[in-house]
């Protein structure tokens, strides 16, 4: 019983002690990163989406830079957190102390050299890359022997409001027959194809695509797809069709106007 | 310290000269016209890394001259209107910095006309022939501002009292007005490259008043202005802290811990409105050519707003780190103590939104689980979320210097409660209004612009970072009134141990000023690199063999450069101008005199 008390209490004083808290906070910080945001994402989403190790090293590094500087923000509590580092590197007497400093000093740098080690080692995946998603569309485009100038441009059947309905609905035709397949039942980015490509198709309701982005834009990209995009795209492997051959004019427009209306997002409009 | 004032005067002089001569040279139409080359190579790190040191490092003194006075004036007026002879003292250093600045600032600014015109001239000679008054106009605008900071600055001690006093500030007023007008001239030349106005297609003059007010032109003279008084601000401060941590005694100590003080807290003040001065800026260059809008914020230099947002976090944490530290020489602060917790938590969400890509890099393994965005992170990816969060991230950085402000007093009175609840509820609402406008940035919930539940229109959508900048902005300036109302009366709890500061908070004021100027260079490259290859948008085509931007590990490269060559350079030059100096009268607030030490325009600042 005494026993009890006397552990419980030692457990406290330990998580009183501003090293442990910083560990603490660390280990819950990294859990919340790897485990619980993909759960959430999972919950939102209806399927569980990985944080991926860039982001967990990001937000990591910004963790790690506000404990210390938290716990380094008052002298007393600064002086108690270096204490144990202090201890380890300095004492003398203590055994125990002493062997924790041998596993350390030769633990660290077994754990650089095999940091160093996995980081040469060569693996059969390709590598993460860096696309430019949203890159600058060109002035003007040429479209079936036309010239188009995509600064400025609307759409000309946004106008027509007798219409609108009948155009959405062809548009829906459009889209059920050509992008469904990689653009997905629910506009998101996750059609039957879309596990074997690589950028993978949008996500059209994500606020960070169509929902910022002009029809004159969405023009430029269905017209000439992948293949068109600028030199500042690299590495242009994107697997999105130029459908400038197989839609006529309307057809894009139309197109257009479905992917807006059954997202819910309205385009941008020119100032 | 004559002899070493002499030193400083000279080779200014000569500066200002060659700049003279280059430029009536380099003006002159007979030359304009001689088929010169468009182009020259320098040798071993070629023209554009050459061209680009030396107007980086030329930009990073020149704002530091630029920024000093302007507050080192205001700082004299605190002492001339509060009778405090201390501030008056500070001022004066303050602006001995600038001295000591100013002719390597002038002999940069030659050098960069040098390397222009010769390796450039195709460039230089079509700039010349737009510009061809303002060249004129500029030397004689650089010998003012010359003449005027050494009329400041000796005239100091002559002028100290009665209307020679009001004379001497009045003297510092137009040393900055000559300041502001020479960088608008300036800035004219820089912003017409990238956003040019007041020429036909073929690039002929049309117009020159509409070639200087280009659409850019405005918004980078606002910008600039902010930014100099913050980073000059982070230079003192830096300054002060070397000189802290080579103190040799307690009052050393004090004096610079005090100066180092102010320094962060005019730092922090340019800060704060400098995000939004930055919006109105990108919004002009998206408003000149969206193509360009794209490439600066979507396309290629898209990943250069993670690194910003990184820089910015370092700045506000280390802002309110040192507020924290802070404290600790405040007899009262340790009342504070257990609110930092929550301040740090709001800081490091704030961060890792703002520093979260909206493209995030992926594996391809991870990528396919993914899918193009993350469901959560990408939400966290565009404009309303960024914005979000740094209005949340000012307002923490308002409460840290709210409560550093009291730590040391307690208001007095009945009404006092009262006052701190209505300040409670003024920021809490600024926090609100700036979450509401940051969730209806993805849905409209009430319905407001269309169906209720559907997304909100972008082009309502970016409005809305004018009304959280208005609700935070409000906050601030009627929570700061009623702080100097409700504490003027204030008993104090205890004395202010200036020069008790733990020497990290030192390091701190360093690491601010070096990631001050490391974000400058980098934000002067994205302005720079959206023009790609051209020298002068749209109408001046690049075809030197560096027509194309370069990469954002090559610009942090010679960014760092820049970084480590002006700090290098400014150190030694202090340490130059400090060489035959006698020691002067150090001097730090002391915490008998009751408002001593309110740091300049804590108040009214705002
Ligand atoms: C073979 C698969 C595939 C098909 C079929 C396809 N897309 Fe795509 N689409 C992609 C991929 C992959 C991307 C992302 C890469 C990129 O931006 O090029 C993309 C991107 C886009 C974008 C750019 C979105 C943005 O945010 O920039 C639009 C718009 C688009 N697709 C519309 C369509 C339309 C409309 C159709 C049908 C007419 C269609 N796509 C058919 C694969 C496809």
């Amino acid at each position: 019983m005494t026993h009890r008390v006397l552990s419980s209490l030692k457990v406290r004083t330990i998580f009183a002690h501003p090293f442990a808290q910083a560990i603490v906070l660390e280990i819950f910080a990294y859990l919340l990163f790897v485990y619980a945001l993909p759960f959430i994402a999972g919950i939102a989403t209806g399927k569980p989406a990985p944080t991926p190790v860039s982001i967990v090293t990001l937000y990591m590094g910004i963790v790690t830079v506000v404990v210390l500087l938290y716990f380094s923000s008052n002298e007393a509590t600064w002086s108690q957190f270096k204490r144990p580092v202090i201890t380890i590197l300095t004492e003398q007497q203590n055994r125990t102390t002493v062997i924790i400093r041998w596993v350390i000093f030769i633990l660290l740098p077994l754990l650089a050299g095999f940091q160093a080690y996995s980081g040469l080692q060569t693996t059969v995946e390709a590598p993460a890359e860096l696309r430019s998603i949203h890159p600058a569309p060109p002035t003007a485009i040429q479209f079936k022997g036309k010239t188009l100038n995509i600064q400025g441009l609307n759409n000309p059947l946004r106008a027509d409001q007798a219409n609108f309905a009948k155009n959405v609905q062809a548009g829906a035709a459009v889209y059920t027959s050509r992008c469904v397949f990689c653009h997905g039942d629910a506009l998101d980015g996750r059609g039957i194809f879309a596990q074997g490509i690589n950028p993978s198709p949008a996500n059209f309701t994500d606020p960070g695509t169509i929902a910022q982005l002009q029809e004159s834009y969405l023009f430029w990209r269905i017209a000439k797809g992948g293949p068109g995009l600028p030199t500042e795209s690299a590495p242009w492997n994107s697997s999105m069709p130029t459908w400038e051959d197989l839609l006529n004019e309307n057809e894009i427009w139309q197109v257009i106007m479905y992917l807006y209306s059954a997202t819910g997002y309205s385009p941008r409009t020119w100032q | 310290m004559l002899s070493s004032d002499k030193q400083n005067w000279r080779p200014l002089v000569r500066a200002a000269f060659v700049i003279f001569f280059l430029l009536i040279l380099f003006t002159d139409p007979a030359l304009a016209q001689s088929p010169d080359p468009a182009y020259r190579e320098f040798p071993l790190i070629g023209s554009r890394v050459a061209l680009w040191l030396v107007a980086e490092v030329h930009l990073m003194f020149a704002a530091f001259m630029l920024g000093v006075p302007m507050f080192a004036v205001v700082v004299e007026m605190v002492g001339w209107r509060n009778k405090d002879a201390r501030y008056d003292a500070l001022a004066k250093e303050f602006v001995k910095l600038v001295v000591i600045a100013a002719s390597t600032t002038a002999i940069l600014g030659a050098l960069l006309t040098f390397v222009l015109t010769v390796f450039y001239p195709k460039f230089f000679n079509y700039l010349a022939n737009i510009f061809s008054p303002t060249f004129i106009i500029y030397p004689i605008l650089f010998f003012g501002e010359s003449f005027t900071l050494y009329l400041y600055y000796y005239g100091w001690d002559r002028m100290m009292e009665g209307a020679a006093k009001v004379g001497h500030i009045i003297i510092g007023i137009v040393l900055n007005i000559w300041g502001t007008i020479l960088m608008f001239v300036a800035n004219a030349w820089l912003t017409f490259a990238i956003s040019p106005a007041g020429v036909d297609d073929q690039g002929n003059l049309v117009d020159l008043w509409a070639a200087i007010t280009n659409p850019t032109w405005m918004p980078i003279n606002v910008h600039r202005l902010i930014a100099n008084v913050a980073f000059g601000g982070s230079i003192v401060a830096a300054y002060s802290a070397i000189k802290f941590l080579n103190s040799k005694n307690a009052e050393e100590k004090a004096h610079y811990d005090w100066m180092g003080y102010v320094g962060n807290f005019i730092a922090i003040i340019g800060l704060i409105p400098l995000p939004f001065a930055g919006y109105w800026l990108g919004r002009e260059i998206y408003g000149f050519n969206q193509q360009m809008g794209i490439t600066m914020m979507g396309g290629f230099l898209s990943w250069l707003w993670i690194i910003q947002a990184l820089l910015i976090g370092i700045l506000f944490l280390t802002a309110n780190y040192y507020l924290w530290v802070g404290m600790g020489r405040i007899s009262g602060g340790e009342r504070y103590r257990r609110y930092i917790k929550y301040l740090a938590a709001i800081l490091v969400v704030g961060w890792i939104v703002w520093a979260t890509p909206h493209s995030i890099v992926a594996s391809l393994e991870e990528a396919r689980k993914i899918g193009q965005f993350h469901p959560l992170l990408g939400v966290l990816g565009v404009m309303s979320a960024k914005n979000t969060v740094v209005n949340l991230m000012i307002l923490t950085t308002f409460i840290s210097f709210l409560m550093y402000r009291r730590a040391g007093k307690e208001a007095r009175g009945g009404g006092a409660r009262r006052v701190k609840i209505l300040q409670a509820i003024m920021v809490v609402s600024a926090a609100s209004v700036v979450l509401f406008y940051g969730v209806y940035g993805y849905v409209d919930i009430f319905g407001l612009f269309g169906d209720p539940g559907s997304g909100t229109p972008a082009i309502i959508r970016i409005g809305f970072s004018v009304y959280q900048v208005a609700a935070v902005l409000a906050a601030l300036f009627f929570v700061t009134l009623l702080d100097i109302f409700l504490f003027r009366r204030a008993t104090t709890l205890g004395p202010m141990s200036w020069g008790q500061m733990p020497e990290r908070s030192q390091y701190a004021l360093v690491l601010l000023a070096v990631t001050f100027t490391w974000l400058m260079g980098l934000m002067g490259y994205a302005r720079n690199a959206i023009r790609q290859d051209w020298h002068v948008f749209g109408i001046l085509k690049d075809t030197s063999l560096d027509a194309y931007s370069p990469t954002l590990g090559f610009a942090a490269i010679v960014i760092s450069v820049c970084v480590i060559l002006f700090f290098g350079l400014i150190a030694f030059i202090f340490w130059l101008g400090e060489l035959g100096e006698k020691k002067a009268k150090l001097t730090f607030p002391s915490s008998e005199s009751k408002p001593a030490y309110e740091p300049a325009g804590s108040g009214g600042g705002k």
